[in-house]
């Protein structure tokens, strides 16, 4: 009976792998300016113009961009971040 | 309304603008304030204890007016809500949802008092203008001065506006954004589209000032 139940609950929920990093991803929205996306992506990254122009045209042109990586904790840092900035954005584990 | 930020000698950002200028500014800021908020839960929790204030948790679910939605989106999901990364799991869904809920209790009350704090600031330093009539001039105008920390501010400030015009206009994607500007004159959404669209101006133009 312990046994089976233990199984169920590992089947029901989908544990994060602790090895897999998480990402920051933006999404494109057609409000936010492309000067003010890049902007925010050099301010609070410190990301150098280039580095932050090309993240800003992914998100334009593919529609999102994964913008940084590191531990679950880090990245609901950097989405709080976006968020204060009006950017849309979200985090997950990257499945790679 | 051709209203462009300049960059000042020391820091800083400057612009001209009339007196229909600044009430439109104004009234629209106003209407940010009220709407955000304090938030569920964030100010009448009727306690003096600034303790209780500083855990007083935010609220789990997202807010259901679409400017809200934007301006507080989920952390978790997608474009498409939790579903998004789930991949077609409905567990992995709901987990999705719940770390969604649990950001948003710790974070949405900042965030809120975060944004009042920058429309506050902006409506404060519109207060402290001195209009002026020049010689033959229809509108009285006035110069506004922003230090860099102001500027900042009316930055964020300018943006949430947008996205707040832009979710009541139903700015979806780029196509929709061609259709205002060629929205005839009789569309009730005109003035609305067209206050949009100059803040859009004055907000390139401060980016500009700002730029690293």
């Amino acid at each position: 009976m312990e046994t089976e139940r233990t199984e169920a609950a590992e089947e029901t929920f989908a544990v994060p792998e602790p090895d897999l990093p998480w990402v920051t991803i933006v999404h494109n929205d057609p409000v936010n300016l492309m000067s003010y996306v890049t902007y925010v992506f050099q301010t609070y990254f410190g990301y150098s113009k280039d580095k932050a122009t090309k993240l800003m045209l992914d998100v334009h042109h593919k529609g999102r961009a994964v913008v940084s990586s590191g531990s679950r904790e880090e990245m609901e840092r950097d989405v709080q971040a976006l968020h204060g900035y009006g950017l849309w954005a979200t985090l997950q584990q990257d499945r790679k | 309304m051709a209203g462009h930020f300049e960059a000042i000698p020391g820091g800083g950002a400057a612009v001209a603008l009339d007196e229909v200028e600044i009430s439109i500014i104004r009234s629209l800021s106003v209407q940010l304030l009220e709407l955000v908020g304090p938030g569920p839960g964030g100010e009448d929790s009727g306690s003096a204890d600034p303790l209780d204030e500083l855990f007083a948790e935010g609220p789990s679910e997202p807010p259901s007016d679409p400017v809200l939605r934007r301006l507080f989106p989920d952390a978790y999901g997608g474009p498409d809500g939790a579903a998004e990364g789930a991949g077609g799991d409905p567990a992995a869904e709901e987990q999705q949802r719940a770390y969604s809920a649990e950001f948003r209790r710790f974070t949405e009350n900042d965030l809120r008092a975060r944004k009042r704090e920058d429309a506050l600031a902006v409506i404060r330093s519109l207060d402290s203008l001195s209009l002026e009539r020049e010689g033959g001039a229809e509108e009285a105008e006035a110069l506004l001065e922003l230090s860099p920390e102001q500027s900042r501010q009316w930055l964020s400030s300018l943006n949430d506006l947008r996205l707040a015009i832009g979710a009541r206009l139903d700015v979806a994607d780029e196509e929709d954004t061609d259709l205002l500007y060629r929205l005839p004159d009789s569309d009730p959404r005109k003035p609305m589209v067209m206050a949009y669209l100059w803040l859009g101006g004055l907000q390139e133009t401060l980016v500009g000032t700002l730029m690293p």
